[in-house]
């Protein structure tokens, strides 16, 4: 009994390594010192009531940019143990296979856990105040794409300490990632995590896309809707399209290892080259899902700190759409080695060319804006400002990539690294990084610390060249990637080195803003009048932090850039105020249903990553359960009486 | 009392909008659900002569029984639509006896699927015994799956007209009943066309 128990531990807990054991205790110390700190304060109560059953847009908004920041920190230390290992030639900081592991989980992570959930973020804590808007259209659902994110993401991250991560890489080619390859549960915690994920994405872009069609406030006709907004619903738009392809793919992926199937195995007939597509078919649609709303905010903030409309908005708008249009014929440049006919691969070189129009024609739209406009240095306008340039230059790679006959050459190596990592950090990191901190004063009632942030920002920004300049070159000299060590007499030792002390210097800036952050909750700048920037749109209209039920009036709009207009009326006394009428207000209520159905969501996919088909029945169960309880639960909204909103108003300094 | 009046009217009217949301956020769904199928009948594409030496769907396939299937879920569909319309009439129980009629047919329909899948598995056709089988039992199964969910949603359903009679929250949930319903019956024409009758010919 005793010796079958150890044998059990042995395979289900990861073993022999000093790196997670040292992880397996900080895990055990931090979740012991919550538990103690909830219980020693009477917090239980608070928290289940206040957060974990809330189904407002702006708390789920805070709870994904705090989980999005800790898996931007996880997938941080992925990268710098990395840029550790290849520092130096012959290094065995990592053996191969945990360098395996951590390349997949760290590129997994930065997407489906960083990057996703910072984009939802975005999108929960601005697109309804910025349209007038008193929640989203499905605020219950939204809850649920919240916590089945959550339920992914720690189903991911368990892998790291029971039963193996995955090692196949972020999307997980085969045959590789097959039975025969990659036995053991790590691939499947791969698949199980993005899944379960995944079908919360896929919620929210439904969720959005009717919130913005429908939920605008009276007089905000599409065309006089903020380019955020319109960023939001592009994403959306491509998410719907995309994310149902990315579920089949990883559903067929699962059937090949779990029920012997043969769609992308050697034999039997299986294809792996159809995963590829697949899986592309999803991946190149979602990389502008990230980047559109980066492009977004970087219209919000241009707008707001040059003091000028923004140039082009229409060609803005068609950019936007078109974009989302085109990126689901470009897939195939992922793959142009695949040795397809020469008509194919021209279409894919032609198409991924042509998505650098729509591209240019914004980065001209900014800077035609900047052009005569009173700028203000502040730090999102930094991050913007920061974005021009690095973007560029990825986009410019990005174009030489896509000449299909010289992309032999480049193929998979560090040349590809380098430029992707242009853009997704250039264009979505610095993208969300300037909307954090132009909407966190909305959300928390004070603006982050300027200084640190300059030196968060200038750290980032040298270690970013720093890091990945070098990359370009070291792929020239034919180092490709998912190498774990190289020797010295390839010449590579020198430009490696360069490469990961950049990568630290952006680790220290990553620890700057933390710094930031916490040194801001105690000393950062109140902002008292809800428009600490002198914003143009709906959302600096109210105070800051908003009041829950978002507008105590749903404002009519009249033009675009609404608030701005109305500011300027006020100053050349043209404005004719109107009477304010406050009604009660339609308020939906809190449900616990969400956080238990993800439960059951986790539990199951913990029992189809170990294939233990019993625990997998019981967690699906629990989820047809949760969903027939919710259909019986009619009692699911409830108006706030004008007395509580009239001294919520007053409280937040404003007077009806 | 006029107060009292006045709530109610802004009640019902906000509840009006709010059904109106999830109709369309239904709609927006099911585009969801048919680039689901789309990627797995593309799959199938890809996998159709992929027999890797087995057995291939002209030996196996009995289309007497898929044509009975096919018309019973075609009657399914035509009896949900006769359900919304005694829902239009305000018939609460004609419009749940026409519902349950649809419910039978949809369990008569799985039922026949999991005798053919039970009856292929005899003849030596599983999942795991070609590229082809398995992209088979993986697109069938999905819209087998679609239906049972439909019918577990139904029973739901049924239970809440029988509690509340036909409100505007149950006309909407019956409104995107019928909507699924209907869509899978589109999606199983496709289905009956590419997969059994191309694949007999």
């Amino acid at each position: 009994m005793w010796e079958s128990i150890k044998d059990f531990a042995s395979t289900f807990f990861v073993t022999g390594d000093p790196l997670i054991y040292g992880a397996d205790v900080s895990i055990v110390l931090t979740v012991a010192a919550i538990v103690f700190v909830l219980t020693k304060y009477k917090k239980w109560g608070w928290l289940w009531r206040e957060w974990l059953t809330t189904v407002d847009h702006k708390r789920i908004g805070i709870m994904y940019l705090i989980a999005s920041l800790l898996m931007l920190f996880r997938g941080g230390v992925d990268a710098l143990m990395m840029r550790t290992q290849l520092a130096f030639p012959d290094l065995t900081f990592l053996h191969s296979d945990h360098y395996n592991q951590i390349f997949t989980t760290h590129g997994t992570i930065m997407i489906f856990f960083m990057a996703m959930p910072m984009m939802f973020g975005l999108f929960n804590m601005v697109v309804p105040l910025q349209i007038g808007a008193r929640d989203v259209a499905f605020p219950f659902l939204n809850a649920v794409s919240f916590w089945l994110f959550m339920s992914g993401a720690l189903l991911f991250n368990l892998s790291f300490v029971i039963g193996g991560s995955p090692s196949g890489g972020w999307l997980s080619y085969p045959p590789l990632t097959e039975k025969a390859f990659s036995p053991g549960p790590g691939q499947n915690f791969w698949i199980w995590g993005v899944q379960i994920s995944g079908i919360g994405s896929l919620a929210t872009g439904i969720n959005f896309i009717v919130t913005i069609l429908k939920m605008r406030a009276p007089g905000m006709k599409l065309m006089k809707m903020p380019l955020f907004s319109w960023s939001v619903l592009s994403s959306c738009l491509m998410i719907i399209l995309a994310f149902p392809v990315l579920t089949i793919t990883l559903s067929l992926l699962y059937l090949d290892r779990f029920a012997g199937a043969h769609f992308f195995t050697i034999d039997g007939g299986g294809n792996p080259m159809n995963y590829i597509n697949l899986i592309w078919m999803w991946g190149h649609p979602e990389v502008y899902i990230v980047l559109v709303p980066a492009f977004g905010i970087f219209s919000e903030v241009i707008a707001t700190f040059a003091k000028k409309k923004i140039f082009g908005y229409t060609s803005m708008v068609w950019s936007l759409m078109s974009i989302a249009v085109v990126s689901f014929f470009t897939w195939g440049h992922h793959f142009f080695t695949m040795g397809t006919s020469a008509s194919v691969i021209a279409f894919f070189a032609i198409s991924t060319m042509v998505i650098a129009i729509p591209t240019g024609a914004k980065i001209f739209n900014w800077l035609f804006t900047f052009f005569r406009g009173r700028i203000t240095f502040s730090l999102p306008m930094m991050w913007t400002l920061a974005f021009i340039p690095c973007f560029v230059i990825g986009g410019a790679t990005g174009v030489m990539l896509a000449a299909a006959p010289a992309d032999y050459q480049y193929h998979n190596s560090y040349f590809l690294i380098a430029h992707f990592h242009q853009t997704l950090i250039g264009g979505p990191v610095f993208g969300y990084l300037a909307g954090i901190y132009y909407w966190w004063p909305k959300l928390f009632g004070f603006k982050l610390n300027e200084r640190l942030g300059k030196w968060a920002f200038w750290l980032w920004n040298i270690g970013f060249y720093v890091c990945f300049m070098p990359q370009y070159a070291l792929g020239f000299m034919g180092m490709t990637r998912r190498y774990y060590t190289y020797t010295w007499d390839l010449g590579w030792a020198s430009l490696n080195l360069v490469s990961t002390v950049g990568a630290f210097l952006m680790g220290i800036g990553f620890l700057f803003q933390g710094w930031q952050i916490l040194y801001s909750i105690k000393h950062g700048e109140r902002d008292t009048t809800g428009d600490p920037w002198n914003g143009r749109t709906l959302e600096w209209s109210i105070p800051s932090p908003a009041p829950f039920y978002n507008f105590a009036v749903i404002p009519q709009v009249k033009e675009a850039d609404d608030f701005w207009a109305t500011k300027e009326a006020k100053a050349n006394g043209t404005y004719k105020a109107e009477p304010v009428h406050l009604e009660p207000i339609h308020m939906p209520k809190n449900s616990g249903i969400p956080i238990i159905m993800s439960g059951f969501w986790f539990i199951a996919g913990f029992g189809f990553v170990f294939e233990w088909t019993w625990i997998a029945v019981i967690g699906l169960i629990g989820v047809a359960l949760c969903m027939w309880a919710r259909s019986f639960d009619y009692d699911d909204a409830y108006y706030v009486p004008v007395d509580e909103v009239r001294r919520t108003e007053a409280s937040l300094g404003r007077v009806y | 009392m006029e107060m009292t009046k006045q709530h109610d009217h802004d009640h019902d009217h906000g509840h009006e909008e709010l059904e109106q949301l999830k109709i369309l956020g239904f709609w927006i769904f099911v585009v969801t659900d048919c680039i689901l199928f789309g990627t797995l009948f593309a799959t199938y594409a890809v996998m159709i002569h992929s027999y890797a030496g087995g057995p291939t769907p002209k030996e196996l396939f009995e289309l007497p029984g898929i044509v009975a299937s096919t018309f019973i879920l075609l009657t399914s569909s035509f009896t949900s639509g006769l359900a919304v319309l005694a829902m239009n009439k305000k018939k609460v129980n004609e419009m749940i006896g026409w519902l349950a009629v649809t419910g039978l047919l949809g369990l008569a329909f799985v039922g026949l699927e999991i005798h053919e899948f039970s009856n292929l598995a005899h003849e030596g056709a599983t999942i795991a015994t070609s590229g082809y089988w398995s992209a088979f039992f993986t697109l069938v199964g999905t819209h087998g799956l679609h239906v049972s969910i439909g019918l577990f949603w139904m029973v739901a359903l049924i239970i809440q007209l029988k509690r509340r009679g036909i409100t505007t929250v149950t006309h909407r949930k019956i409104t995107n009943f019928s909507l699924y319903w209907h869509f899978l019956d589109i999606v199983w024409i496709f289905l009956f066309t590419v997969v059994y009758l191309m694949g007999v010919m």
